[in-house]
């Protein structure tokens, strides 16, 4: 038995070298040589500042915007208490809540009940009412961004046909039209819309 | 469920099918030390590791010794891992200047990843440094994979050799999985999921000014080189809280496909590796065909139950029905990327092997489909399994099915050309017996104690479920959560850590036994009296032991959790 005590501490000494650090110390080098943007983390700028990731979902509320799934993540304020702060980035998580659970079925009332209000006619999507599992879904389903699509329209002042229309090009479809879920990246639409409006 | 959705399984089954011969025979020969393609590269580099550890390759090693190797590896992998968790502040690559783990969460972690468990009872962007994200976590994903592949080849040599005293050297096997395996195919991968978008930085969280002018903190790290070994090897701790849900972590449906085929490609290819050995592949074709059927039902169960929904969102006038527009079902928990079957398929596939990585919300699952992971752990984690732990526990089930045919006809038992005595079905009862043990048993003590009970986040019967959850998922090395329940505790600090390492190496040291056993024994030549083990009869007997035992043991508690809970949710009774 004794003599199996080096190779434990050498081996794992040099495991340790080569897959804890060499490893991924390595792809880093080659991460940042042939793909950099995604490496740090496919960061959108506009005029020099960081205004958000490709992938990550960010926080939209106002009227002429499409807004995102709702989100169940948290972060502290100034006196270091826990509060909802939806699309935290640094602190990803879902609600957990199980589908007997009365807070649930309460808050999923909550919101049915303001988006009938913004769109009495269309059925409500189911993704708009449900919180995400990172807690920042970049992605709404066609049906989601359809329902949204009177509403901003409306506060664009903008054809709803032309806004189908861009609904329509930033629907990513099923990769090979077989692999997982039609989805429209919100920031990409929303840049978009941002664009067509300087134009 | 939709057409699309069951093309998208079929699709992932036959992935799996694809890839399980031609990377089981490669695994046969880099365990028998026969040339690959890689071996003028690595074959120096695995030299001096032997070299500088003082280990002799041609060294065959007893059970005891192999066993005791392995004990003493994982010993010396936790109290490195839990110095560098509870020291990581005065270690570099931490731009976020996160200071040391708690000595009960660094306790609970270190056991997690020593034993290929990967229980989170920490959120990794607000607890860990670059530097134990890497050295630490990044090393165990490989080393505890490794571990356990090592000692399936040493279960797999105790049916192959013929009157052996050893059953091959524990330092060579681990070597050679880690660099032969698990390396190469972690650089290639690991690069492809950069390509895709997976974040592969030392630089610190990005601050952000939205659209909108509000500011978000985005956190980033290297990502793609534990990612691609945390499935790879089913070790399934994220590097981030949200696990594989996070778009880092898996940015788009391909990711998620290539991530579950390497979740199931080594506990697959382990089959064959078994039929090369025993120089019958049809031997590990009858298993691989068990688990295929026990896979197809589970996946199956969980999608159709996702895709019905929630009955008291529906009654809210809330749209569930699939249709080209979305993918509805129940969207609690899920990212639209993956919708519906992506998310039930990955959750069959993570808790029928040992990763415990999520893409979706188990705790915001339907009931029944919720049922279909924590009874994969309960059985075992068999179907394909963890890696190397998948293996070894579905040839203890096999022993048991011989040994229950034998009992119908009144012949000794025999598998693969090895006479199954006493000894060996006692060692194997033993092996199966822990793990029932270990999750009533903790579950039993949590339900009863006021600050177990404290820590679950939904009232009623899902409660019970999140406690049963935990434990079923420590003891079978998961990892997967059913996230509500707070772990973060003393109490389930230290609950939940017993349970990961009784879970391992409570089932490793018989399971060691019996193919010491084996091992010394005879190969005896079948005859017509043999009971065929390579055909479909053995199948449907192998999996009716599967499900009997598992069925028996857990069905009790499975009632008084997400059973009742789905005829409440059916009945509109909310807690």
């Amino acid at each position: 038995m004794l003599k199996d005590i080096r190779p434990a501490i050498v081996l794992l000494a040099l495991f340790t070298l080569l897959l804890g650090l060499a490893y991924p110390l390595g792809m880093t080098r080659v991460a940042g040589a042939l793909f950099p943007h995604q490496a740090e983390g496919s960061l959108i700028e506009k005029n020099g500042i960081v205004i958000g990731s490709e992938i990550i979902g960010q926080t939209f509320t106002g009227e002429k915007y499409f807004h995102g799934r709702p989100s169940a993540t948290t972060g502290t304020d100034d006196k270091g208490n826990s509060i909802a702060l939806p699309n935290n980035a640094a602190n990803s998580m879902g609600s957990n809540l199980g589908p007997t659970n009365k807070a649930l079925i309460e808050r999923i009332k909550n919101e049915v009940e303001k988006l009938k209000a913004e769109n009495p006619n269309a059925a409500i999507p189911v993704d708009m009412v449900t919180t995400s599992a990172s807690g920042f879904d970049p992605d709404i389903t066609p049906a989601a961004a359809l329902f949204q699509m009177p509403r901003v329209a409306k506060a664009r002042n903008l054809d709803p046909a032309k806004v189908e229309a861009l609904i329509n090009q930033f629907t990513k479809p099923r990769t090979l039209g077989i692999i997982g879920e039609p989805a429209v990246n919100v920031l990409k639409l929303n840049m978009a819309l941002d664009s067509e409006a300087v134009k | 469920m939709t057409a699309n959705g069951l093309i998208q399984i079929a699709l992932f089954s036959a992935i799996v099918l694809l890839v399980t011969r031609p990377l089981g025979g490669y695994m046969t020969r880099v365990f028998n030390g026969d040339y690959v393609f890689l071996t003028p590269i690595l074959r120096p580099i695995e030299m001096l590791f032997y070299k500088l550890a003082g280990v002799d390759e041609k060294d065959d090693q007893h059970w005891l010794r192999y066993g005791g190797a392995m004990l003493m590896f994982s010993v010396a992998g936790f109290a490195l891992l839990y110095a560098i968790l509870r020291l990581q502040g005065y270690l570099p690559f931490n731009p976020q200047g996160f200071g040391a783990v708690e000595p009960m969460l660094a306790f609970n972690t270190a056991i997690s990843f020593v034993t290929n468990t990967n229980w989170q009872n920490y959120g990794g962007e607000t607890t860990l440094s670059y530097f134990t994200q890497m050295a630490g976590l990044t090393v165990h994903n490989f080393v505890s994979a490794a571990t356990g592949i090592a000692l399936a080849m040493a279960f797999i040599r105790g049916f192959s050799r013929a009157s052996a005293k050893g059953l091959g050297n524990f330092w060579v096997d681990l070597t050679r999985c880690s660099l032969y395996v698990l390396l190469p195919v972690s650089i290639v991968v690991g690069l492809f999921f950069i390509w895709q978008g997976m974040p592969q930085t030392l630089g610190a969280y990005v601050n952000a000014t939205t659209i909108e002018g509000a500011h978000q903190t985005i956190a980033v790290g290297p990502v793609a080189s534990q990612e691609v070994i945390k499935m790879f090897g089913t070790n399934g701790g994220g590097f981030f809280n949200a696990n594989s849900t996070h778009p880092f972590e898996n940015p788009n449906a391909i990711t998620n496909l290539v991530q579950m085929v390497l979740i199931f490609a080594i506990g697959a290819a382990l089959t064959n590796v078994f039929g090369r050995m025993v120089k019958n592949e049809w031997q590990g074709w009858a298993l691989f065909g068990t688990m295929s059927v026990l896979f197809l039902v589970g996946a199956l169960i969980a999608y159709h139950f996702e895709a019905a929904g929630n009955p008291n969102i529906t009654a809210l006038g809330v749209d569930q029905a699939a249709s080209a527009l979305q993918a509805g079902g129940n969207m609690e928990g899920k990212d639209v990327r993956f919708g519906i079957a992506n998310s039930a398929l990955f959750a069959t596939v993570t808790t029928d092997a040992s990763c415990g990585a999520v893409n979706a919300w188990h705790d915001s699952f339907t009931p029944l489909a919720g049922l279909v992971p924590l009874v994969n752990m309960e059985l075992g984690e068999i179907i394909f399994g963890g890696v190397g732990s998948g293996l070894y526990g579905m040839l203890l089930f096999a022993i048991v099915a011989v040994f229950i045919a034998g009992l119908m006809v009144g012949r000794t038992p025999e598998y693969v050309g090895k006479k199954i005595e006493g000894y060996d079905v006692k060692m194997t009862a033993l092996a199966i017996i822990i793990l029932p043990f270990s999750i009533l048993g903790f579950t039993a003590l949590a339900s009863s104690l006021p600050f177990g009970v404290s820590s679950i986040a939904n009232a009623g019967p899902h409660g019970f479920s999140e406690i049963l959850y935990g434990f079923s998922s420590t003891t079978a090395n998961n990892g997967s959560a059913f996230g509500g329940l707070t772990g973060n505790t003393p109490f389930y600090n230290i609950t939940l850590g017993l349970a990961m390492a009784i879970g391992r190496f409570g089932m490793i040291v018989p399971m060691l036994a019996v193919a010491g056993s084996l091992g010394r024994k005879k190969l005896v030549a079948s005859s017509v009296g043999t009971f065929p083990t390579d055909s479909g009869l053995f199948v449907a007997i192998l999996t009716a032991v599967i499900l009997i035992v598992g069925g028996l043991t857990f069905f009790p508690a499975l009632s008084l959790g997400p059973i009742v809970e789905h005829f409440s949710m059916i009945h509109g009774t909310l807690y």
